[in-house]
């Protein structure tokens, strides 16, 4: 019985000490750490988090990966740590992180709207410093712009983007079709799709914001560039003429069936995969996705060669071809209350220089800096796409991101009621309009 | 032994850790959730306390009662499915062939995740190329449902895998209880000439009751706070007619920014899943148990 007793005592022991030591151990390590953040002769970890994953954006994935890795060897001492989520994940973990105060060092973040409370809260870090020091140059006129609030910048924008309505070659090519150059021309091709049994174009509306795109297109061949900015802004109204004739065309399409049967529940995603496996004739994008469209390997060559584009035609013979929806994609942000925040600018910096040359060449997007697509081999897509830009007379914010969080649901919301018809275009504009004046 | 376990510090001793648990992960954020819906807050900046503000405008918030209708829909054919899953199981747990592998069938979907199932609902919804339509079609249908698009019925199209993921959970629950049913019984009836659907509404329905009422609770209680198949498929939409109260609480928390409302949002849910529980309690209490 005693010596049971002692056994088990022993034991006992010997766990409690084995506990201790490993606490002991691990404290020990941390003190390592946070000297080494302090010294600059041992390594500082810089976080880092982005959005585009291996599965859904190998070539983006890659190239950041190739970034810290020369930055890395560049810069010995800077370490760093890599976090990587998909879109929405991404959001969701975003907010999550920064009610927690936990924010990575240097992260993601979209323009106007979704920026706000960040800078309210003094999360983000102002980045006027990199902007005065040649940063700035670099930029696009209006990407940077998008990331200030209150003439401070606080993004370094990553992209720049402009919708487009995408077609299939071959499937135009067996109908004898045209790219339509007026709202008319464009009817009739989706007429001359429906009778013979194609899906004329591919919309994945659960996601809302791609019909979105729909919309801000015909207000902005219909009343300008300026209608909908002011709407939002409230220099103007959303019950504007133009706006409810807007959504009154918008609605007119769904009665022609434009668009593919069910679109309301599926995501952008199989909208997508149906306007790529040559099931549907016309899918509107913006140029995020011109990967798919040129230098992607995974992507049929025969289904590439068939793709073209065109602009979002005229209505009635008003607007112009050049003013485009789209706007700065992600930018980079760095943490208020990073410890290490000259490495993180460092960083930054660092990271949106190399993106700018390594976006074009290698995953094919356009990037928010400037580029010389002349000495480059580029597809003819791409420099077609870039020449567009050169001659672009207007940019027009997605609407979404212009508008606070929460007026920017209800936006989303009701463009889906407007495509699904549960609501008229007056009380679409009234809704609207209720929405923003109560913000 | 027993010295100790009437001494009141050891059993104080013995409670505390999975006390100090479940208060730390529970009862806490339980609280704080309540706290955090007396403020206005981004979830980011600084918070301002509003006072009950977010609990009243929750109460006249129209979308809210929607959702909540939409949750009580959920929990009301959840319920009602419980007699399938009771029907099968009565037959999975009768002698008949095959039993076996019909089990191992009905269990496949508790082994996928939600995320997985919706995936594969979603293809077989998919109004051009989905399985359900292809058939239709086959069949002369010339303008099948689009599932998930239609506002008027894709709440039910969702409420079908739903019922689906669970069959195998509470097809486990009962055949496990009809198994503890002692074969005696059965067998004393069947000579007295009950026939087999006597012996089924007779003796096993009446001896395995207490089991039957614990998976009403849970599958009330279950779709009352439902989320993940929802949120996925759907993400609430076309235009919130598949939103229920977790996903619309979700949605403003996280989509919209309003983490004061979301949180009074969140705690309105648990009110009402209390009071509905202990209602079904209340309704389902029987003086005696039936024993064998």
């Amino acid at each position: 019985m005693i010596k049971k007793k002692a056994v088990t005592l022993i034991i006992s022991l010997l766990a409690v000490m084995l506990i201790a030591a490993g606490c002991a151990d691990s404290e020990d390590e941390t003190a390592n750490s946070d000297t080494g953040a302090e010294n600059t002769g041992e390594t500082s970890t810089v976080e880092f988090m982005h959005l585009w994953p291996e599965g859904s954006s190998a070539e983006h994935h890659r190239i950041v990966n190739d970034i810290i890795d020369d930055f890395e060897a560049e810069n010995e001492g800077i370490e760093i740590d890599l976090q990587v989520l998909s879109n929405e994940q991404y959001k969701d973990q975003m907010t999550v992180l920064s009610a927690g105060d936990e924010l990575p060092d240097v992260g993601m973040t979209w323009a106007a709207g979704y920026l706000d409370p960040f800078v309210d809260g003094d999360k983000f870090a102002p980045l006027d410093d990199l902007m005065e020091d040649g940063l700035g140059d670099q930029f696009i006129a209006g990407t940077a712009e998008s990331f200030e609030v209150d003439g401070s910048t606080y993004g370094l924008p990553l992209e720049l983007n402009t919708s487009y309505v995408f077609y299939n070659q071959t499937i135009f090519d067996e109908y004898n079709l045209e790219e339509p150059e007026t709202y008319e021309e464009l009817e009739q091709v989706v007429d001359t799709l429906s009778e013979n049994g194609e899906e004329p174009i591919a919309l994945g509306n659960r996601d809302r914001w791609t019909g979105s795109m729909w919309y801000m297109y015909f207000a902005d061949r219909i009343g300008g560039a300026d209608v909908l900015n002011d709407a939002i802004d409230r220099t103007g109204s959303f019950e504007h003429d133009a706006l409810i004739q807007a959504a009154e065309e918008t609605q007119n399409m769904v009665e022609n069936d434009s668009f593919i049967s069910g679109f309301n529940g599926l995501a952008d995603e199989e909208a997508k995969s149906m306007f790529m496996n040559d099931q549907a004739a016309m899918y509107m994008i913006a140029t995020w996705d011109l990967p798919n469209f040129t230098t992607n390997e995974d992507v049929p060559q025969e289904f590439r060669d068939s793709v073209g584009y065109f602009k979002f035609p005229t209505v009635d013979g008003q607007g112009d071809e050049d003013s485009f929806v789209g706007g700065p994609g992600v930018g980079l942000f760095v943490g208020e209350n990073s410890d290490v925040q000259e490495e993180s600018k460092e960083f930054a910096s660092y990271f949106v220089e190399q993106w700018g040359e390594m976006a074009v060449t290698e995953a094919g997007v356009i990037p928010a800096t400037t580029v010389d697509g002349e000495t480059l081999d580029l597809p003819d897509m791409y420099v077609d796409v870039l020449d567009d830009l050169n001659e672009a007379s207007n940019l027009t914010l997605y609407a979404d991101v212009q508008m606070s969080a929460g007026v920017a649901d209800t936006h989303l919301d009701l463009i889906q009621s407007l495509f699904g018809m549960e609501i008229t275009p007056e009380e679409f504009a009234e809704q609207h309009e209720e929405a923003l004046s109560n913000e | 032994m027993n010295k100790v376990m009437s001494n009141k510090w050891f059993i104080a001793l013995y409670i505390f850790p999975a006390l100090f648990l479940v208060s730390v992960l529970i009862f806490i954020p339980l609280l704080l959730t309540g706290y955090y819906g007396l403020m206005e807050w981004d979830g980011i900046g600084a918070m301002e306390f509003l006072g009950l503000d977010n609990y009243i405008v929750a109460i006249q918030d129209a979308n809210f009662w929607d959702s909540a209708l939409h949750s009580f829909l959920l929990a009301l054919f959840s319920t009602l499915s419980l007699i399938i899953y009771l029907a099968v199981s009565m037959i999975l747990a009768s002698k008949i062939k095959g039993s076996d592998v019909l089990r191992k069938i009905y269990l496949i979907p508790m082994l996928l995740s939600s995320v997985a199932i919706a995936q594969l609902w979603i293809k077989i919804y998919d109004p051009s190329n989905g399985v359900l339509n292809t058939i239709l079609a086959t069949f002369g249908v010339e303008n099948p449902p689009l599932w998930l698009a239609d506002t008027n019925i894709v709440l039910y199209s969702i409420f079908i895998p739903i019922i689906w993921q669970y069959a195998g959970f509470y097809i486990l629950i009962y055949y496990a209880a009809l198994k503890n049913i002692p074969e005696s019984i059965i067998e004393a009836a069947r000579i007295d000439g009950a026939s087999p659907l006597q012996i089924a509404f007779r003796i096993k329905l009446p001896l395995i009751m207490s089991i039957v009422k614990v998976t009403i609770v849970l599958a009330i209680v279950g779709s009352l706070k439902y989320f993940d198949l929802i949120y996925v498929m759907t993400g609430g939409g076309p235009n919130g007619a598949s939103e229920v109260m977790a996903s619309y609480m979700y949605k403003l928390a996280f989509a919209n920014n309003d983490f004061g409302y979301g949180s009074a949002i969140a705690f309105l849910m648990l009110i009402i899943t209390l009071i509905v529980t202990y209602i079904v309690r209340k309704l389902t209490a029987t003086k005696e148990e039936i024993q064998y």
